[in-house]
């Protein structure tokens, strides 16, 4: 199996969803301080797993896969809506976002 | 040929914004990265045939949920240099990690799905139309579900991001409505030279 061929197979389109979501692993781990970095790194794990959905239901030319990645992209509306919420009354209350602040509830 | 170009030229140009998403000092530049990655992630869903959800990528991504985060990462004024202190102790470990996983995919991905063939063709009805055929049929409930969830999340972030500052002139419209005529108004018979006198309690 050639690497770089002039036909592209569904192994291509996974090994870009595996390198944004390799990618999105990486950031979360480097940027621990920064919460609006690591929202950022979750979305583009989210993107990967909809490239990867979306590449599987055209290669085996069945939609439920194009349907559940409409549904991975509300769910990441939602959950980004509500995370950068959750950071601006943070924010207000503590002026700061760094992770490490975040122990008040001692959990 | 030309679509296999095409799918380099996208494929790179999200990989290169992915990494620059999560490398980049300036967050500022980080949202830009990850809006040229969503933008390139829609082209190569149209290189896959799926139109309406690259369309959906861009108005929703980075129409809102980007926009979203470029406005908060201006609003908010943080010291971006001290969240970078842990930048370079953790480098080391997190490519050390991405590699063994990276490494793992691609021997998962090209033993398993290498020989897939091409593209199926497709059959002449519009890929949105293919999709609504579906999603109001068979998936409907979980489509209504969809919907709720946003609902939900709509509510949640006015829910929490809703403040009621004190010293702050705003309508009151229970206060406006319980308002009587007796409580309010009084009549007074003024006799010319002298004026009206001012009643106890009223302004």
């Amino acid at each position: 199996m050639e690497l770089f061929t002039s036909e592209i197979t569904l192994a291509h389109y996974l090994s870009v969803a595996g390198i944004l979501f390799v990618l999105g692993v990486f950031g979360i781990f480097i940027n621990r301080k920064n919460v609006i970095t690591i929202l950022m790194s979750i979305e583009l794990i989210l993107l990967s797993v909809s490239i990867n959905l979306v590449a599987f239901s055209a290669y085996s030319a069945d939609l439920s896969g194009q349907i559940f990645s409409l549904f991975i992209l509300t769910v990441a509306a939602a959950e980004a809506a509500i995370g950068l919420a959750i950071l601006v009354v943070y924010f207000r209350n503590r002026g700061s976002i760094a992770v490490e602040d975040i122990n008040v509830m001692k959990g | 040929m030309i679509s296999s170009f095409f799918f380099y030229l996208f494929a790179a140009v999200t990989c290169l914004s992915g990494l620059m998403v999560v490398t980049s000092r300036n967050p500022v530049h980080s949202v830009l990265f990850l809006i040229l990655a969503f933008f390139n992630a829609a082209g190569l869903f149209i290189l896959l045939q799926a139109e309406f959800l690259a369309m959906l990528l861009v108005v929703v991504y980075v129409g809102a949920v980007a926009v979203l985060f470029l406005f908060v990462v201006m609003m908010l004024d943080i010291n971006f240099v001290e969240l970078r202190e842990g930048f370079q102790k953790y480098r080391t470990l997190g490519i050390v990690i991405g590699i063994i996983l990276l490494a793992e995919l691609f021997t998962t991905f090209f033993q398993l799905a290498g020989d897939s063939g091409a593209l199926p063709e497709t059959t002449g009805v519009h890929n949105t139309a293919q999709l609504g055929r579906v999603l109001y049929t068979e998936y409907v409930y979980l489509f209504q579900l969809a919907g709720l969830i946003l609902l939900v999340a709509m509510i949640g972030a006015i829910a929490l991001t809703l403040r009621s500052r004190p010293g702050v002139k705003r309508q009151s419209i229970s206060d406006q409505n319980s308002r009587r005529r007796e409580d309010t108004v009084r009549l007074a018979k003024v006799r010319s030279g002298e004026g009206a006198e001012a009643k106890e309690g009223s302004h």
